[in-house]
């Protein structure tokens, strides 16, 4: 196995393409331990921490933009980004410990492709883009478009994400993200629900509900959104919220948690998160 | 906080210095045994079973001794094959498996290289032809009439000749009339209860170096419980003889029971010998997991009958506990453990239970956490039921000095009413709990043993001394002895040097646990000091010029009439009389060996405030207290890390830690992220209460401190929920996913 | 199989050393450096026990390829003792209240512990007990219960705080 450091995109665009079976990195946190369990090393490791725009964090023209291989930590730590999407914000800070935030990223968590990954369903939620480099060029997705499946994903080989785009938020909006783990840290989630209402007073006017690891993608739950908007969040509203939320669960039994307890939970969250979310809509003054 | 009964006032004893070892910790330099290299040496790796039982029909190496960088490669077929009946039969085909795989991650064969990555790859090349048996998994399905063996080489233990069988051990206990009683009591409550298999969870994995030389005698670098232990079963495992191995201690990065046996060293040791380099053996933290010695899982049904006042007047009970591939003693304990309470009748049995998984090893008061968690949960219910306030129905039955035991051994004095009204007069107890959170308590107790133990203390010229021992410090025990020694000896604890000394070097001495090594180590030490007085005194007469029964030792002198003994002059000190040996008789130094008897059982009440989320199952531990007698605590930090300690693996195992496996027998969660031991954020502060009730076989009162502090806590937190949610938890861990559950089905 | 060869500075001192692209910088460090201080505990992140700062962040060394730390600056628990203006071998803060606080036993999860206190109070330097409690969470001590620990790193911040 080789190890190379690209300073480019373009760098480890080429390096990519001319090497077959070479695997991009960010912080390691799931490659490492997937190499000791046995999965084959790739050709060559590119590591994609030493090219800039990978490494940044950017607030312009109405939009954010953060580099794929960013530590989480800086997101954490950014204020102004952390009082925007508290939600993205909680759900990358709750990727691991400290020594986790500071190699995890944006762009692993996603990539590593699993459901459970707690920064992504509020990513989804607040209709965050993936823009990826290929050997083509760069194209952008939604982030939700980008897992298929467990460990699954849309990119082709050679293919990887090199920056994240979210629009800011509408005024009175807020966006939350929750989990249950049996520990408090240093868990992955049974169940995440991430959900991002606007507000026009007690009134709800947009949602959208996004379900972790109880399907074998994020799962958006519409029918969960339409109850709450036009509502102003009262008990129906959110009994109905948890309703929808454990029938859109499609989950497995497995060593984290079993499928009874992930339906009833996702329920319980997503009726949890909106109603944080809204609180927060509610309390925040108007992005300009 | 103290509170204490011990009336004797010590100058060192119950003292808190900075640990002697504690600075190389600190910094970074203390050797554990992975962190020692040598020249040359080679890594070692395993191959391990795939299959949880199947019969190996053959193992072809020829692949895997043509890669680059393979020095040697053994199996099981180059070890002796020891009988039956031998005592180390069971260990020998664990650390390398003979013929049959016995549970999913059984050693097959080592491979030593240049590379640890080399031995691996090595380690994949190997060929091995498998004939599949049946998986035994659960313990009704291992005791069903006709189950397939687990293990076709276990027969049950203490029954005469009979076939091979999936039982290792039975154990009835049995006094008064059981049934009689339960059919005269007031109330009876009955439940049954499952515990899932844990891990000790010390966060070093097994480790070890081993350079055997052509003269074919093995230096060996262990982490372990007990150098001497891994010394004999090495010996054993070899064939050779004990004179051939020298076995260095490492520092031990946590054991808890758990390394108390031998994984690596005789593979290594015959690896390094066919090589002729030395060799390092380091397990994978998957490895421990799934191939070291977890703690059993059980089943146990528990019936108690009291009168209406709350006199507990029977306990029936029914333990089964699931030991592993192999016929293993854990099972008898069960029963063996219940002495909390006096229990005029009481019929218990205790089973050892075979299944294709990994062989289990000691986890800290082996097998009593299992039986508390049970026993004590349902004396709350009866606590409940009576509307009886749960430390009062405790103190109305608590076994006091001369009520026996399961066993039928009547107590020694004891300190368990003492450790219930400190609780109850503790400011945990006299506080209500927070809003939202409810409360529960729970009872814990384990025997303590003694063993053998030797020590030796050189004075040194100067009057400063080295203290030398044999017992592993697993947990402060070098600052209990220095603190003794000092007491003893009346010099500053900082003048002495505590050494854990290699097989070599100090007298035999057993492994350190069932937390024996301050108490019978500590003797040791005691008597070493006592006879080096004497001999003090002895000189000081000679320098003095006076007859021996003229001196006296006091406060670290040697005090005589004319010399500070109430007619002026000075007093010898022990400096002043060390500088003199040579003319005085050469080196002052003693030796004590002995083999302890005496061992004050421990007991503890724990108390915990919890908040449990019924929407998710989720338990929080908002408030925590452990009480415990200590007899007299040494060192009073180093008994709140073993009360605290013990509390926190207690919590883990009641919320979270499991042996999850398949039904082809694989562990699932081998590793830290899914075997989730507690992290700091999980907890409150575990505040500690040491009673002292002094141990009259010890010299200074000390009863072992190490593991009743881990059979409590199941009971106390499903006593917490129970008082929180109205729903008793019967089955470990109390995961948010069963709590949730059971909460809905009581609804 | 071709060794890279790493520049980087280690405990304030220009180092460099060799290493397979697949070696972790914890093994590197270990096996090349002789700098045993950091353990591997688990080698997949989550015990924290191999702790060390790479350009001041806390991170697992078992998680690091040993040539990232090309350029960087580690530090490890053997170079917590030092730097710190004191000459000789002046313990830092959190080593001494660790002593103090008898905030080991088997002392193995210690080095990690040390390391990420440091990165903690570095970064905050009054925090609250849940704080530290949180920083610590990807440090597993399965001897003191986490209390002494907790304690010692409140000890030391508050000595921090008034040397300042």
């Amino acid at each position: 196995m080789q190890y190379a450091a690209p300073t480019t995109v373009d760098e480890a665009r080429s390096m990519l393409a001319d090497n077959p079976g070479s695997r991009v990195f960010a912080g390691a946190t799931d490659v490492v331990p997937q190499m000791r369990s046995g999965r084959p090393e790739p050709s060559v490791l590119v590591d994609l921490k030493r090219i800039d725009r990978l490494m940044s964090v950017a607030h312009a023209d109405g939009h954010w933009t953060i580099g794929a291989a960013t530590p989480t930590s800086e997101l954490t730590h950014n204020g102004e980004f952390a009082a925007m999407f508290p939600g993205i914000s909680e759900g990358a800070g709750l990727i691991g410990s400290d020594q986790i935030q500071n190699r995890s990223s944006l762009g692993g968590n996603l990539c590593n492709g699993s459901p459970a990954a707690d920064s992504v369903p509020a990513m989804i939620a607040s209709e965050a883009r993936a823009v990826i480099a290929g050997a083509d060029g760069e194209r952008t997705i939604p982030v939700g478009d980008v897992v298929t499946g467990p460990g699954q994903l849309s990119l082709s080989d050679g293919e990887f994400v090199v920056e994240f785009e979210i629009d800011d938020a509408p005024a009175n909006t807020g966006d939350a993200y929750v989990r249950t783990t049996p520990r408090t840290e240093m868990d992955i989630a049974i169940v995440g629900a991430a959900v991002r209402v606007t507000m026009d007073g007690d009134t709800c006017t947009d949602a959208r509900v996004v379900l972790g690891a109880v399907a074998p993608t994020a799962v958006r739950v519409p029918d969960a959104e339409a109850a709450l908007v036009g509502s102003s969040l009262d008990d129906d509203t959110l009994a109905a919220v948890a309703a929808a939320a454990s029938a859109a669960a499609n989950p497995i039994n497995d060593k984290r948690g079993t499928v009874e307890y992930r339906t009833q939970v996702a329920g319980v969250l997503a009726k949890r998160a909106a109603v944080l979310a809204a609180d927060r809509a509610k309390g925040m003054e108007a992005n300009s | 906080m103290t509170a204490t009964e011990n009336p004797k006032t010590y100058k060192w004893v119950g003292t808190r210095p900075i640990r002697h070892d504690g600075y190389d910790k600190v910094v970074g330099k203390a050797r554990f045994a992975a962190d020692l290299n040598l020249p040359g040496q080679l890594h070692a790796a395993y191959l391990r079973s795939p299959h949880a039982h199947a019969n190996i029909v053959s193992i072809d190496t020829s692949a895997a001794e043509a890669m680059p960088g393979v020095k040697a490669i053994v199996t099981g077929d180059d070890f002796p094959a020891l009988d039956i009946t031998d005592p180390n039969h069971d260990v020998s085909i664990n650390v390398l498996a003979r013929g049959t795989v016995l549970y999913h991650g059984h050693a097959i064969a080592a491979v030593a290289a240049t590379t640890k990555a080399e031995a691996q790859a090595a380690c994949a090349a190997i060929e091995v032809e498998y004939e599949l048996l049946p998986v035994v998994l659960g313990i009704d399905e291992a005791m069903a009439e006709g189950a397939p063996l687990a293990n076709e080489q276990n027969y049950q233990k203490f029954v005469g000749p009979t076939d091979p069988s999936n039982i290792a051990t039975h154990t009835p206990l049995e006094r008064g009339d059981a049934d009689a009683a339960m059919a005269e009591a007031d109330i009876v409550i009955e439940r049954e209860f499952d515990c899932a298999h844990v891990h000790q969870g010390y966060i070093e994995p097994h480790a070890c170096v081993v350079d055997t030389g052509a003269d074919g005698k093995a230096n060996v670098w262990a982490s372990s419980q007990g150098h001497f232990m891994v010394r004999a079963i090495s010996a054993a495992v070899l064939g050779w003889e004990t004179s051939r191995i020298k076995v260095t201690p490492a520092e031990i990065g946590g054991g808890f029971g758990g390394k108390t046996t031998v994984y690596l060293e005789p593979v290594a040791a015959r690896l390094s010998e066919k090589a002729g380099r030395p060799v390092k053996l380091v397990m994978s933290r998957e490895e421990v997991l799934r191939s070291s010695g977890p703690a059993p899982g059980a089943k146990l049904r528990i019936k108690i009958g009291a009168t209406k006042d709350g006199e507990l007047t029977a306990i029936d009970g029914w333990m089964a506990y699931q030991v592993g591939a192999y016929g293993d003693f854990a099972g008898m304990v069960g029963a063996m453990s219940v002495a909390s309470y006096k229990f005029p009748n009481l019929k218990l049995e205790s089973w050892g239970v075979l299944s294709n998984t990994p062989k289990t090893a000691a986890y800290r008061a082996p097998s009593a956490p299992h039986a508390a968690f049970a026993i004590e949960s349902v004396i709350d219910d009866i606590a409940s039921e009576l509307e009886m306030d749960p430390i009062d129905l405790r103190l109305k039955n608590a076994a006091v000095e001369g009520d026996l035991t399961a066993m039928g051994m009547p107590h020694p004095r004891i300190g368990l009413v003492e450790c219930l009204e400190a609780l109850k007069a503790s400011d945990h107890y006299q506080s209500e709990p927070a809003e939202g959170a409810a409360r529960g308590l729970a009872v814990g107790f384990w025997f303590n043993i003694g063993e053998q133990s030797s020590a030796t203390v050189n004075l040194n010229e100067d009057g400063t001394a080295t203290v030398i021992t044999g017992s592993p410090d697993i947990g402060g025990s070098r600052a209990s002895m220095a603190l003794m020694a000092a007491e003893e000896l009346g010099i500053d604890v900082y003048s002495i040097t505590p050494v854990v000394a290699d097989t070599e070097a100090v007298g035999f001495t057993d492994v350190t646990e069932g937390s024996r090594a301050t108490f019978a180590t500590g003797k040791a030490v005691v008597e070493a000091c006592r006879e080096l007085k004497v001999e003090l005194c002895r000189r000081a007469a000679q320098i003095m010029g006076v007859d021996e029964d003229q001196v006296a030792w006091v406060d670290g002198a040697a005090v005589s009439p004319g010399h500070g003994g109430g007619e002026g002059g000075e007093p010898l000190t022990l400096a002043a009389i060390t500088a003199q040996a040579k003319r005085t008789g050469g080196p002052l130094t003693a030796t004590a060996s002995l083999n302890a008897a005496g061992a004050g059982p421990s007991f503890a009440v724990h108390c915990a405030d919890v908040k449990v989320d019924d929407e998710t199952g989720q338990t929080e531990i908002v408030r925590y207290t452990a009480v415990q007698d200590a007899g007299t605590a040494i060192h009073p930090s180093y008994v709140e890390g073993q009360m605290q300690g013990g509390s926190v693996q207690g919590i883990g195992w009641a919320l979270n830690e499991e042996y999850i496996f398949s039904s082809d027998g694989v562990l699932m969660n081998p590793g830290f992220l899914d075997y989730r031991i507690p992290v700091a954020s999980d907890l409150p502060m575990i505040e500690t209460i040491i009673v002292e009730v002094p141990n009259p076989s010890h010299p200074y009162g000390v009863r072992g401190v190490g593991e009743t502090g881990i059979v409590p806590p199941m009971a106390t937190i499903g006593n917490a929920i129970k008082a929180a949610t109205g729903v008793r938890m019967t089955s470990l861990p109390m995961s948010p996913p069963k709590v949730l559950k059971a909460l809905d089905e009581a609804d | 199989m071709s060794r890279t060869h790493i520049t980087c500075t280690v405990n304030g001192e220009a180092t460099d050393f060799l290493a397979n692209p697949a070696t972790s910088l914890l093994d590197a460090l270990r096996d090349e450096l002789g700098l045993t201080g950091a353990k591997e505990g688990c080698g997949t992140g989550d015990c924290g026990a191999c702790s060390v700062l790479m350009d001041g962040k806390v991170t697992c060394a078992c998680l690091v390829f040993a040539p990232e730390a090309e350029g960087r600056d580690l530090l490890t628990v053997e170079g917590l003792s030092s730097g710190d203006g004191a000459e000789g071998d002046h313990l830092h803060p959190l080593q001494q209240t660790f002593l103090e606080g008898a905030a080991l036993q088997c002392g193995v999860c210690t080095p990690g512990f040390l390391v990420a206190a440091k990165a903690l109070l570095d970064n905050n330097p009054d925090p609250t007990e849940t704080e530290i409690r949180y920083a610590l969470a990807g440090n597993l001590c399965r001897c003191t219960g986490y209390d002494k620990i907790i304690r010692s790193v409140q000890e030391a911040a508050v000595q921090l705080r008034s040397a300042t």
